[in-house]
């Protein structure tokens, strides 16, 4: 999610249990009640406010308005009518929410397998095509992390506006955005990773007289699937809940804006009608929460590799 | 009940040929990934069919090209342009500095970069304490999986998602009547006026940069619970041998050993803050006096026609960071080196 930016390895990945039955009793023995009090009830601060918005999209309008969420336990009553009012569409002006997540998806798949298949090509030359200037101009695209990306957004749009392109309001102009945004990172992490491959592993490869074109395909893309996978993660997150690349390149309209970008919408124009809000803002988050809790793992391992491993 | 609401959801769906409109959508993204792939697939078949003489040139060009001729139009140039905006006025004639002395002399420019600084120091501050206080906790806690996931949980939610969720938590009613978010229901149960959270300048700020910390606290935990698990156990054990008590055993031994990952949490959250706009843009659009950088320099930039001072605003963005990472990869080569 955060742009994150270190070269080199700082912690190590708890390596599983080595030396399990030590490793256990050492847990143990440290388990105490005073330290789990205390992360449960952290954990519980951090989890109330998506839990009360959670609860109340099932609310009906007029509990909403006059009851706080948390009088469900006195006076439970839910309803799925918040979630339809969301999804009808109330004239020309209001399109169904379902429209916005038809969008979502339609920016974020291929936004998401656009950078990765060409920051995989570019990482693996960096790594194994020796070429003059090779660590020098690895060295720009890793600096490249560094811009932010409100450096490029004016330009960007001109570019995308001018007569002989004139893609800007599109979904390829959000494609193209998210793809050029999301590559220096990307062509970062898989470096490192497609980097470790060993060297025998090419080398032999290379005897049985495959070009690089063969190894890429038949040696380097297995290899790297949980690299892959991972960066895909952060990468479909990230599109998924971008806000400002949306409101810049997708034009805004019904046709091309994402969910995001019609609930920040929905808070600036009808910001106290919590019953729409609630609602439309757990549609928006449902998937990325499917994502998180089925494939946690490899976004914490992405993570780590991103933040600090290198 | 519930089932017959299920149903008109879907009908929802159904109204007005919802999927006739919809699916042509979906379709081209199919055919632009499917068309994408198979470009891709040719670049791989010309490179296994390049002619032998310079294939390995042709195969380098083939891979690295597309990937830096998008950075080369999509990044540098357009970085560079937004430098030379910067010093110029609207109308494109050069004009030094005047940009930057408007944004830094322009009373809403000074709480702009105030809160900014505010920004900058306090969600780093909190997100990296609770963080670190709760790797700590749940390392010796049971459940620990998940404890960790529901901390975790909001860096899977957009900043969006997360400005609704707590801009639900502020809400306010006027003294007397039912109160809906929850914040001010403990102001008056415990005997308090309620109060407006986002609409009062300047604690208004704070209440905003919690949403920040509350989403990357999270990432603090996760980065260093990994490091305090790597802190070999047989020196922990010697110092508690030695006599030392919790504290101290932290303060000497894990904190010097997870230094090199506290440095990387703390300067990776700081950038994200810098560059977050969709916060402040979504609970209060910049009113109130809460807008920062990132916010501000969209506002002029795209809502009020001010694209020089914009480019301004993203020029003192990435003027910001800049120091922050070049310390980051400092520390990082230092460490590597002591290690």
């Amino acid at each position: 999610m955060s742009a994150a930016i270190a070269p080199e390895p700082v912690v190590d990945e708890p390596s599983g249990t080595p030396s399990g039955g030590k490793a256990k009793r050492v847990k143990k023995r440290l388990t105490s009640r005073t330290a789990t009090f205390f992360a449960i009830v952290i954990a519980a601060l951090w989890t109330i406010p998506t839990f009360g918005l959670f609860v109340s999209s099932f609310r009906p309008d007029t509990d909403i308005a006059n009851s706080g969420w948390w009088t469900i336990v006195t006076n439970p009553s839910f309803t799925l009518d918040n979630y339809v009012a969301v999804f009808s569409e109330s004239g020309a002006s209001s399109a169904s929410l379902g429209v916005y997540f038809i969008n979502s998806i339609v920016i974020t798949l291929p936004a998401t397998v656009f950078p990765i298949t060409l920051a995989l090509m570019a990482a693996y030359a960096f790594a194994w095509i020796p070429f003059r200037g090779s660590s020098w101009l690895f060295v720009l695209v890793f600096a490249l992390q560094i811009v932010p990306l409100q450096m490029a957004l004016i330009p960007l749009l001109k570019i995308f506006n001018y007569p002989w392109l004139d893609i800007g309001g599109t979904f390829p102009a959000v494609w193209i955005a998210h793809t050029i945004f999301a590559l220096p990172l990307e062509i970062f992490l898989l470096h490192n990773f497609i980097s470790e491959i060993p060297r025998d592993v090419m080398e032999a490869a290379k005897v049985d007289g495959a070009n690089h074109a063969q190894i890429f395909r038949r040696v380097v893309i297995p290899l790297s699937v949980p690299a892959i996978a991972s960066v895909a993660i952060f990468q479909f997150l990230w599109v998924w809940n971008d806000l400002l690349v949306a409101l810049v390149f997708s034009g805004g309209t019904v046709k091309t804006a994402p969910v995001t970008q019609r609930i920040a919408e929905f808070a600036g124009t009808r910001g106290n009608d919590w019953e729409l809000l609630t609602a439309a803002a757990f549609v928006g988050t449902i998937v990325p929460l499917i994502v998180f809790f089925s494939l946690q793992r490899y976004f914490v391992r992405g993570l780590l590799a991103g933040s600090t491993k290198g | 009940m519930m089932t017959v609401h299920a149903g008109l959801v879907a009908g929802a769906l159904r109204t007005e040929g919802f999927w006739t409109e919809q699916s042509p959508k979906l379709g081209f993204a199919a055919i632009a990934i499917v068309v994408f792939l198979a470009v891709m697939g040719l670049v791989m078949f010309l490179a296994d069919n390049a002619p032998r003489k310079g294939r390995d040139v042709v195969q380098l060009l083939l891979f690295v090209l597309p990937a830096m001729l998008l950075l080369a139009a999509g990044m540098i140039w357009p970085a560079l342009s937004t430098m030379w905006q910067s010093v110029t006025s609207k109308a494109g004639e050069f004009v030094g500095l005047d940009n930057f002395v408007t944004i830094f002399t322009d009373p809403t420019g000074q709480v702009v970069l105030r809160n900014t600084l505010l920004w900058v120091v306090f969600v780093p501050l909190i997100s990296t304490v609770v963080g670190l206080a709760y790797a700590l906790f749940i390392d010796r806690a049971k459940g620990e999986r998940i404890l960790k996931s529901l901390v975790f949980m909001p860096m899977a939610i957009s900043f969006v998602g997360a400005s609704i969720i707590w801009g639900f938590m502020y809400t306010y009613r006027s003294e007397g009547f039912p109160q809906i978010g929850l914040l001010n229901q403990i102001l008056v149960w415990l005997g308090m006026s309620p109060y407006q959270f986002v609409e009062t300048p300047p604690w208004n700020t704070f209440f905003l940069l919690v949403v920040m910390a509350w989403i990357q606290t999270g990432f603090a935990m996760v980065v260093l619970s990994a490091a305090i698990k790597g802190v070999p156990a047989e020196i922990v054990e010697a110092a508690e041998l030695d006599g030392a008590s919790a504290w101290e055993r932290f303060l000497h031994v894990t904190l010097p050993w997870i230094r090199g990952s506290l440095v990387v949490v703390v300067t990776t959250i700081t950038i994200s803050t810098l560059k977050v706009f969709d916060i402040v843009r979504t609970m209060t659009g910049g009113q109130y006096n809460t807008s920062v950088v990132a916010n501000e320099m969209y506002t002029r930039a795209f809502r009020l026609g001010q694209p020089e001072i914009g480019a301004a605003l993203a020029v003192v963005l990435f003027i910001l960071v800049l120091p922050i990472v070049i310390y980051n990869i400092r520390v990082l080569r230092q460490h590597k080196e002591t290690h």
